[in-house]
């Protein structure tokens, strides 16, 4: 007898339990789609943040009031007294960035791995109104104007602000889509030109910015930029700097200009490693912390997946054992009428293989159909490697879980297997 | 015909044990038997006499604890699994009590079925299958599984199960066991035909109407033959072949 009539025999064996068949299929199929899709869910979170995070540009650094303690990943200040202690006795400073450190960063040979710094103020709650409209920002930024090419902005409509705008102390704003289209409805186009006021101070709408996206929940679009005059005139005051942004040379050139910022800064503030009372971030150091973070959120549910499919593969073996032991009569007679042990088994490896590879190809359908589905703002990404080891292992607990019960059967003398019951 | 001078079955000195010791039990304890070809052997016996481990190990099923046997010449204790196979597809025709056809699979593929493990084409393994429902007079229902069959008709396929191959034995353990009056004289035609076309039969039994088919009675007890009783010669007609009835 040849490999084909076994495969005849099998089909018939799956086609004749349809019931049994579709039930240890869907063990498979569950196992597998799992693993595809949840793989794919913190392939495609890390996907999102890697990509949203190098729009921020690889050759950036920001500097932010506080210690590494007192300030989060993302350089967010706390408002938690960190002392330093300065050289010439006991001298507390206020954590502080000013706009004189800002200017000495941007002396011309102070640090000549620096090519752009710009300070930045950031309001907090600063409420936006057009006509019967007002809406609460994300985020409002003053800068000057090299600050749209240091945090990698571009405005997609209009036309971006200018250092002569900012020496005028100009009115003007540029807008993110979110905070666009919820002013001005639709895609919010409809506001450049416009003048809108900001905490009741009128200022007229020159570009709208290019869309950014969103870190998980975080829209980055709900905000708007203006000069860093004007912001600290009507809305900041002039006070200490938010953060300042800093470009270096290139992404190469990242650690020296960080060591370059933090000398000068130092100098400044009479400071050292241990005393710092400012954070220097670079993007690549936030990307690197970034991804060690989705990197243990997809193991963490790859490690999830790997358990729903050993549970599917629990059942295929148990359905596996069931259905021998259930049809050891049938394979007495078998033997009975002429096959041999090999045939015996052959039939109910290719059986269990059929049952494992259906299972397992839709269960790959399943998944990968499930990671097309966009949530949270981001895709899930079908990891390949994830798809070849789930449907692999489904494969190998489908030969084994046959192969065992049906060699045990197989060996039993046609007249044990026949009076079985 | 020189083949007749090899019988179908040649037995010594089978001894079948189960257990050890105190509670060793001899199921079989010394038969000698030899069936020539053509014959129809019916062996009788009460429940417990060795009838059934007989036939298991006429048939192969089961490997005796002592004695030779020769199966058309062939001594089976010697081969392998895979050679066993081989001599029921080839050799034996089985006929159970319970039919033991396969579930949920139709009449014409549980009759190819030996034929498909002993390697016959397709289309020839379909014509055989074809002829040997059409002998047991089913050729209408080919298509039917064994739920949709009565217990007479499932039976028959198992016949044409047993004869498709043309194995020099056919070995049914109590056909009739569980078939009404009217199957089992169905079932008893169609062996008194195959009888007269030559075949050799050898039918397990307790039920006296089924050995008065056969032309040699075996009695069993306690695990020996008891009596030997010959109705008609080997090669006669069997002593109750109506010719045709079993075309009925």
């Amino acid at each position: 007898m040849n490999i084909g009539e076994s495969f005849r025999f099998a089909w018939r064996g799956v086609n004749a339990n349809r019931v049994r068949s579709a039930l240890t299929m869907l063990g498979v199929l569950i196992g597998v789609a799992a693993v595809i899709v949840l793989v794919g869910v913190g392939n495609g979170a890390s996907q999102s943040v890697t990509q949203t995070l190098s729009s921020l540009g690889t050759n950036t650094l920001t500097v932010t009031p506080g210690t590494a303690t007192s300030s989060g990943l993302l350089g967010l200040r706390r408002s938690t007294e960190t002392p330093a202690v300065g050289t010439g006795g006991t001298l507390i400073r206020p954590e502080t960035l000013t706009a004189a450190d800002a200017a000495a960063l941007s002396t011309p040979g102070a640090a000549p791995d620096v090519t752009a710094v710009a300070p930045v103020v950031s309001p907090a709650g600063v409420v936006a109104s057009y006509s019967d409209t007002s809406h609460q920002l994300g985020s409002m930024t003053g800068s000057t104007a090299g600050y749209l090419g240091i945090a990698n902005d571009t405005v997609s409509r209009g036309r971006a602000y200018t250092a002569t705008d900012v020496a005028a102390h100009a009115r003007v704003v540029l807008v993110g889509p979110t905070a666009a289209k919820a002013l001005a409805g639709g895609d919010g186009s409809a506001l450049l030109g416009q003048e809108i006021r900001l905490n009741g101070v009128t200022f007229t709408v020159i570009g709208i910015l290019t869309e950014k996206g969103s870190v998980g929940a975080r829209d980055q679009d709900d905000r708007m930029i203006a000069p860093l005059s004007s912001v600290q005139d009507h809305l900041a005051g002039y006070g200490d700097l938010t953060s300042i942004a800093i470009q270096a040379a290139d992404a190469d050139a990242v650690g020296a200009a960080q060591a370059q910022v933090e000398a000068i800064l130092d100098a400044r503030h009479r400071t050292g490693a241990a005393s710092r009372d400012f954070t220097v971030t670079s993007s690549a150091s936030m990307l690197s912390a970034a991804n060690s973070i989705t990197g243990t959120l997809t193991v963490m549910l790859g490690a999830i997946a790997a358990i729903s499919l050993l549970v599917g593969g629990i059942g295929v073996m148990n359905i596996m054992l069931v259905t021998v032991t259930e049809r050891t009569r049938e394979i007495g007679v078998r033997k009975a009428i002429g096959a041999d042990r090999t045939e015996i088994i052959m039939q109910f490896l290719i059986e269990a293989i059929l049952l494992a590879v259906f299972g397992g190809l839709a269960g790959v359908l399943l998944g990968v159909g499930l990671c097309q589905i966009p949530v949270a703002g981001f895709r899930a990404e079908v990891d390949p490697a994830s798809v070849g080891i789930a449907f692999g292992f489904a494969l190998a607990v489908g030969l084994f879980f046959g192969i065992y019960p049906a060699t045990r059967a197989a060996s039993l003398r046609p007249i044990e297997a026949l009076r079985y019951e | 015909m020189s083949a007749n001078e090899t019988p179908v079955i040649a037995v010594e000195g089978l001894r079948q044990t189960y257990g050890s010791g105190e509670t060793q039990v001899h199921a079989v304890d010394g038969v000698d038997l030899v069936v020539e070809r053509g014959d129809y052997v019916a062996i009788m016996g009460a429940s417990g006499s060795g009838k059934s481990t007989v036939m298991s190990i006429l048939g192969c099923l089961d490997t005796p604890t002592a004695g030779r046997y020769l199966l058309d010449g062939t001594d089976v204790r010697t081969l392998s699994d895979r050679e066993q196979a081989r001599i029921r597809n080839r050799k034996i025709g089985f006929v159970f009590q319970h039919f033991n056809l396969i579930a949920r699979t139709s009449a014409l593929a549980n009759v190819e079925l030996p034929l498909a493990y002993a390697g016959v084409p397709r289309s020839e393994r379909r014509r055989r299958a074809v002829d040997a429902l059409t002998l047991v007079g089913l050729a209408g229902r080919l298509d039917h599984t064994p739920a949709q069959l009565s217990g007479g008709q499932q039976q028959r396929v198992s016949i044409a199960r047993a004869i498709v191959g043309e194995p020099v034995l056919l070995l049914a353990d109590e056909p009739t066991g569980a078939l009404d009056s009217r199957s089992t004289d169905e079932v008893l035609d169609l062996f008194d035909g195959l009888s007269a076309e030559g075949r050799t039969l050898v039918v397990i039994t307790h039920e006296d109407e089924v050995a008065e088919h056969a032309k040699r009675v075996l009695r069993m007890r306690d695990g020996r033959i008891e009596a030997d009783l010959r109705r008609a010669p080997v090669d006669a007609a069997p002593p109750r072949w109506r010719p045709g009835a079993e075309a009925s």
